[in-house]
């Protein structure tokens, strides 16, 4: 709870200086990506294999490949390019010069090196990250890992010494390469929810139901997954527990009309969804134990897509369609206070930065039978009601979801009724396709 | 429910009952005419009453149907086919044919008759599933889908028509329950068109309700657009699947 607050104080901070720049244009916006000071320009050494084992090249080139590209893609990094940087493995302290590695064409501020080996099944790796142009007191970071000698242990070490590097150069905010992606596979046949890590790999079903599942939503806490379930009586919220590996109950997901679009408060204790069981499409709330259902908003049409504010968990931003094609609005948690963000167009599935201040969703500002114009995912400042949009044509972009850190968002994007996910940083910069197979769909950013 | 409601509303029920299984000479609360043949002449003792009612009154040939009756001041009560029975009293039967219920009640100031009808469909020569394919097909030439205008759930004029026939159909064939899909063309956002597809489905719902037709016969599941009628990325395709379409509920 400390180091939440701790993240969510040094993210308000760095937002407050952000807002202090005078906007001038309408890309003004800049989420986590930019931040507080320039780029870190930073080196990923190849690690020094130091045992004879057989398994030891593979696990090796799985490491530095996972830590080279979770570095890359962290969005606060400039990485040294493998063609610039030296060839030298340094495999300790002792053996790095660190003028190799400030020097140019390296040019790096700072140097992650180490050694990688593996021992009778165990992979162990010692991870360094030293300051380049503080020699006489260059270390910032030492490490020692020790796993299974397996492929996913190679990977999973590599993302947390990743992790360990963001948080102590991207100002206190934990880093997303331990984090997981919920989404929605037809590749075996129905609908199913899907998991994968957060950079594509290590993909695999969650959900074998038979049935058409989607809208999958994790729980703060990684626990539990809420998604909507079609069956022959109609939607209903289910929860699956990752624990149990099995349903659990959710009494108040499960009534008549269609119920739709699940989502988790912040503090994992309520589950705001859609639900047309009085007769119109409406968002309800209940505890996530089902206790306490009570309807919140009360217009006629679609409303659908609800979304907590993270950080307060005292409102929320949903779809509704009141005035003909779907708007994204706010509101209080009781439903008061209802605000409209978007003017006009087709605006859907908004995601609430963890940060508190911005929203992503789908818009589609021409959209109308014959009009030009595509489905796009955009960022929206709450308070200003200022946007920025992030994908250009490329195909129809839908259900941008946040990761935890503010820098980071995924999404779908159909390119000829082919659906496939992919994720960005906040400004729409280093966008990468992460699956490839059957149609996946409806991503979901774990929230740790 | 108040008192009041929780004794008038089975009496009205009741009433409603017999009046549709057309024993209006049964009606409650009016005094039977006293058989002429009966002696009048012994003063003191009250003519008896006597009324049964079957539930439902339309079975298919295996049904069970419930037959209810009850009299006042009679000493003894017989069915036709049945025997001797109590004054008041529930019997469940299970008539092979068409069946007239004939109650004779005789007590000191009397003979009463009640007749109630069960009418026994007899189902075709063959199994089952084929009378569910005819009763299928029976619905889906008398039920007509609705369709829509992009993104909207508005009952269009040429959807209130067909809502209108359909209410009709349903209303002549009490027996028939229906689900309602709702459906939504391939454009926008699969989740909001869940959403739109079940306002489309209950904005049919409610033109059948309307127009007479039972909530309770009537449920509606929303398919977005999970399950198109077609595939294409045409006007005329995007038409089809902008419904709201009906099966038989079974």
């Amino acid at each position: 709870m400390k180091a939440l607050l701790r993240r969510y104080f040094s993210v308000l901070t760095a937002l407050a200086i952000c807002a202090a720049v005078p906007a001038a244009a309408q890309d003004w916006i800049h989420t986590g990506s930019n931040l507080g000071s320039e780029r870190i320009r930073i080196a990923a050494a190849d690690f020094k294999p130091v045992s004879n084992d057989p398994q030891a090249p593979a696990l090796k080139a799985a490491f530095d490949a996972t830590l080279y590209s979770d570095l890359a893609y962290a969005g606060i990094f400039d990485l040294v390019s493998k063609s610039l940087a030296p060839q030298a493995t340094p495999g300790s302290p002792q053996e790095v010069n660190l003028a190799q590695w400030s020097d140019a064409p390296s040019g790096a501020a700072m140097v992650a090196f180490g050694a990688v080996s593996v021992n009778k099944g165990r992979l162990a790796v010692q991870g360094w990250l030293d300051d380049t142009r503080n020699t006489a007191n260059p270390q910032v970071l030492g490490k020692v890992y020790s796993e299974e000698a397996t492929q996913d242990a190679a990977r999973a070490i590599a993302h947390r010494f990743a992790d360990e590097i963001v948080l102590r150069l991207g100002g206190g905010i934990n880093g997303i390469a331990e984090t997981k992606i919920y989404f929605v596979s037809s590749r075996s046949g129905s609908k199913e929810i899907w998991a994968m890590d957060y950079d594509g790999q290590n993909q695999h079903a969650v959900t074998h139901l038979g049935q058409i599942s989607i809208s999958p939503r994790i729980s703060p806490d990684n626990s539990r997954l809420a998604f909507a379930a079609l069956d022959d009586r109609g939607w209903s919220i289910r929860i699956f527990s990752l624990d149990l590996n099995r349903l659990v109950s959710f009494p108040a997901g499960t009534a008549g009309g269609s119920n739709l679009s699940p989502a988790w408060s912040g503090d994992g204790g309520k589950i705001a969804f859609s639900s047309s069981r009085s007769g119109d499409s409406a968002i309800w709330v209940a505890d996530a134990s089902g206790a306490n259902l009570h309807r919140v908003t009360n217009f006629a049409g679609p409303d659908v897509a609800p979304t907590w504010n993270p950080k307060t968990n005292l409102q929320i931003a949903w779809a509704g369609g009141r005035s003909g094609e779907p708007q994204i609005y706010t509101m209080d948690q009781d439903g008061a206070n209802v605000q409209r963000l978007t003017d006009s167009g087709y605006a859907v599935s908004p995601s609430w930065s963890p940060s508190g201040q911005f929203l992503t969703f789908s818009w589609n500002r021409k959209y109308g039978p014959g009009a030009p114009g595509g489905q796009d995912i955009y960022v929206m400042d709450i308070a200003s009601k200022r946007w920025l949009q992030l994908t250009h044509d490329a195909g129809s972009n839908d259900y941008p979801s946040w990761a935890p850190d503010s820098r980071h968002i995924v999404f779908q994007r159909e390119i000829g009724k082919h659906i496939e996910i992919w994720s960005m940083l906040a400004d729409g910069t280093e966008q990468h396709q992460l699956t490839q197979t059957g149609n996946n769909s409806m991503p979901n950013w774990s929230w740790q | 429910m108040n008192r009041f409601d929780r004794i008038v509303t089975p009496v009205v029920l009741f009433v409603a009952l017999i009046a549709l299984a057309g024993c209006g000479n049964n009606k409650k609360n009016r005094p039977l005419p006293l058989d002429e043949t009966a002696p009048a002449v012994s003063a003191p003792a009250t003519a008896p009453t006597a009324q049964i009612t079957a539930t439902p009154t339309l079975v298919m040939k295996g049904d069970q149907v419930q037959l209810n009756w009850r009299t006042s001041d009679a000493n003894t009560v017989s069915i036709d086919g049945i025997g001797e029975v109590p004054t008041t009293g529930v019997r469940t039967v299970t008539p092979t044919e068409s069946t007239s219920y004939h109650l004779v009640a005789k007590g000191d100031g009397g003979t009463v008759e009640a007749t109630t009808r069960v009418t026994v469909n007899l189902p075709p020569a063959v199994v089952v599933p084929t009378t569910t394919m005819s009763a299928e097909q029976e619905a889906k030439a008398g039920i007509q889908d609705a369709f829509f205008d992009y993104d909207t759930y508005d009952i269009r004029g040429d959807a209130q028509t067909t809502l209108s026939r359909d209410a009709s159909f349903l209303v002549s064939h009490p027996e028939l329950k229906v689900v309602i899909g709702g459906y939504c063309d391939e454009r926008g956002s699969s989740e909001y068109n869940l959403a739109l597809g079940q306002s489309r489905a209950d904005a049919a719902k409610t033109a059948l309700v309307t127009a007479g037709v039972a909530a309770a016969r009537i449920r509606v599941i929303s398919y977005g657009k999970e399950k198109p009628f077609c595939a294409e990325s045409t006007e005329e395709c995007w038409q089809l699947n902008r419904r709201a379409g009906f099966t038989l509920d079974r």
